[in-house]
């Protein structure tokens, strides 16, 4: 890591020059990729934009406060349907994107008063029981899930004549974008110390002043309520929902994605969210094998590179930065 | 009244599968500390073992014998291929934990690529249809024989670990690792042997949920699951508490399916796991958590 001389060098999110332009070009790279991508690269780009904030979310909570969650598919559906109900309403899609994020970050605070008292292991069980109690909910009652038919979501229309596919990517790449820089922020400032005190050692925290119920509900929020925007807009890319996007097996996927991407790294969380998609993507022909992947993936990740692809990529860099010394 | 007896008795028979799977759960978790997430698909795929045996005419007892030796296997596979290495490079107990859920996935992936999707009847010696009746309480000869397979393991079970040496061996290393070594006690073989024992019983519970709940390569999600509730209810570090708490969630469940409504039967399950968490998370049976600063 770089040596930091002063608090404001803390604050910058980039420190060196080079990074700044890599990331700027990385950035209109992305803004210029519509102009000669083949549309379902774009659309998987889109895709990958909106999984990237709720893993970031996840990521937040799991690898930077340490507290384990098998709950997403609560609250993506949470997030989702709210959505989902409110623009059936008529409700502009800013203040139902808002609302979906706080109501998963409601519920997200509920599911976190078991961590209070429960650490490691029992806490992924408290959240997964709660992961799938929402799921059981939605499956049962057609009033929430819409019934049999699904919840139908007005898609959004295309202005500045983009089409649909274009704009769509644009529109989510701007959102992925904005909730990128707020969770950089969040790390920088006391808030995210406080959950990295925490991660490390709750007991030394709280004996420096870190309030612990606050810190760890407000984790539990923040992630819900990224989860909850990300259900939100996949509602909204796709059209209609069901329950049955929200099975278990989604918690899983998520959950994958930030231990591949790599704890506690918001570009980690990115790598994870392109992992699953394009993994799905590639065998989409089979999609028996897709777990497969995934289980030898989180194996070799975890024996061999504890800090996932984010950890790969950082060990790379610094080799061809300082090759050829060692 | 008689509807009363009519749930307890059903749920008895569920209870004792939830029991099964608990105690593998329990015994894992008392050894290593480690939430066995593989646990189900460890089942699924001693069950589609079975079924495949079956299917070449096999007799009843020589297929399931082999399943039962098959999922032990695998799970010692796992263990001394997958976390003994895990441990050598001093992975964390939430590492170790995600390494069973990527076996987990592995084996749900490999179940489905071999075993298809296509929901199958599973054959089986005891008949689901085929019913004593005892003061108007019905009982199908599967359940009589689920609730007295799952009796007798437990009897067997308690047998090995309280009066033999090996199971002096198992509680010595679950007690205390470090003194366990330091007495000359072959812990690794141990352990190996615990992983071997849980994924054992979580065999049998499947090959007798199989024909009841049909084999698909799902079955066992929802009973591994209720496992899980059922082991936490009774205290994850105790194994008598899972035989108790797979019974009384057994019969709860079904209590409730009954008297207040079925559709919520299985939603049920997890609200015992978080309110069980919140007011008593040691569980019934289980020991006081203590941590030291």
């Amino acid at each position: 890591m770089d040596l930091i001389e002063s608090y404001k060098q803390e604050l910058q999110l980039i420190r060196k020059p080079w990074t700044r332009v890599w990331v700027g070009a990385f950035v209109v790279f992305l803004l210029l990729l519509p102009w000669f991508a083949p549309e379902y690269i774009i659309y998987t780009a889109t895709v990958i934009f909106i999984y990237s904030i709720g893993i970031q979310g996840q990521n937040l909570l799991i690898g930077y406060t340490g507290q384990i969650s098998f709950g997403q598919a609560g609250f993506l559906a949470i997030g989702a349907f709210t959505f989902g109900h409110l623009s059936r309403f008529g409700i502009p899609w800013p203040i139902g994107l808002l609302s979906a994020g706080l109501a998963a970050g409601l519920f997200g605070i509920l599911a976190g008063f078991p961590s209070l008292r429960l650490k490691g292991p029992y806490l992924a069980i408290a959240t997964l029981g709660f992961g799938i109690a929402v799921y059981q909910v939605f499956v049962n009652s057609e009033v929430l899930s819409g019934g049999r038919m699904g919840l139908e979501i007005q898609k959004l229309d295309p202005i500045l004549g983009l089409s649909r596919i274009n704009f769509n990517y644009y529109f989510y790449f701007l959102i992925a974008l904005l909730f990128t820089l707020i969770t950089y922020n969040i790390i920088s400032s006391f808030v995210g110390r406080a959950f990295i005190a925490i991660r490390d050692n709750d007991i030394a925290a709280e004996v420096m002043g870190v309030n612990l119920t606050r810190y760890k509900l407000l984790a539990f929020a923040v992630s819900s309520f990224y989860t909850g925007i990300q259900g939100g807009l996949y509602g909204l890319l796709l059209g209609y929902l069901e329950p049955n996007l929200f099975t278990f097996d989604k918690s899983i996927e998520l959950f994958v994605a930030v231990i591949i991407g790599g704890l506690a790294s918001v570009e980690g969380s990115i790598m994870g969210a392109a992992f699953v998609i394009l993994v799905q993507q590639v065998f989409s022909g089979a999609k028996e094998m897709v777990p497969v992947v995934f289980g030898v993936t989180i194996l070799l990740v975890l024996i061999f590179e504890p800090q996932g692809l984010y950890g790969r990529w950082f060990k790379m860099r610094l080799y061809f930065r300082n090759w050829p010394l060692r | 009244m008689t509807n009363f007896w009519q749930y307890v008795i059903s749920g008895l028979a569920t209870g004792a599968t939830y029991a099964l799977v608990a105690l593998g759960l329990a015994l894992i978790y008392r050894s290593s500390r480690i939430l066995h997430f593989a646990h189900g698909d460890i089942t699924t795929a001693g069950t589609f073992v079975a079924f495949t045996l079956l299917g070449y005419k096999l007799h009843y007892m020589l297929a399931f014998t082999l399943a039962l030796l098959f999922g032990a296997v695998l799970a010692m596979i796992f263990y001394f291929c997958v976390l003994i290495p895990a441990q050598r490079r001093e992975a964390t107990q939430l590492g170790q934990i995600i390494l069973t859920l990527g076996l987990g996935l592995i084996l749900q992936g490999l179940v489905i690529r071999y075993g298809g999707t296509e929901t199958q009847s599973f054959p089986f010696p005891l008949s689901d249809f085929k019913t004593f009746q005892i003061g108007g309480v019905v009982i199908s000869h599967l359940s009589l024989g689920t609730i007295g397979i799952g009796l007798l393991t437990c009897l067997l079970f308690y047998l090995l670990v309280q009066k033999t040496r090996i199971g002096l061996a198992m509680r010595a290393t679950s007690e205390n690792l470090p003194a366990a070594q330091t007495m000359g006690i072959p812990t690794r073989q141990i352990l190996a042997l615990s992983w071997g024992l849980a994924a054992l019983l979580g065999v049998l519970a499947g090959l007798f949920l199989a024909p009841a709940l049909l084999l698909d390569p799902f079955f066992m999600l929802e009973p591994f699951l209720k496992g899980f509730a059922a082991a936490i209810l009774g205290g994850l570090n105790s194994l008598p508490g899972a035989i108790v708490g797979g019974l009384i969630l057994g019969v709860a469940e079904s209590l409730a399916g009954g008297y207040v409504s079925i559709a919520f039967k299985n939603t049920f399950a997890f609200l015992v796991i978080i309110l069980v968490l919140l007011v008593r998370p040691e569980g019934l049976l289980g020991k006081e958590f203590k941590e030291r600063v």
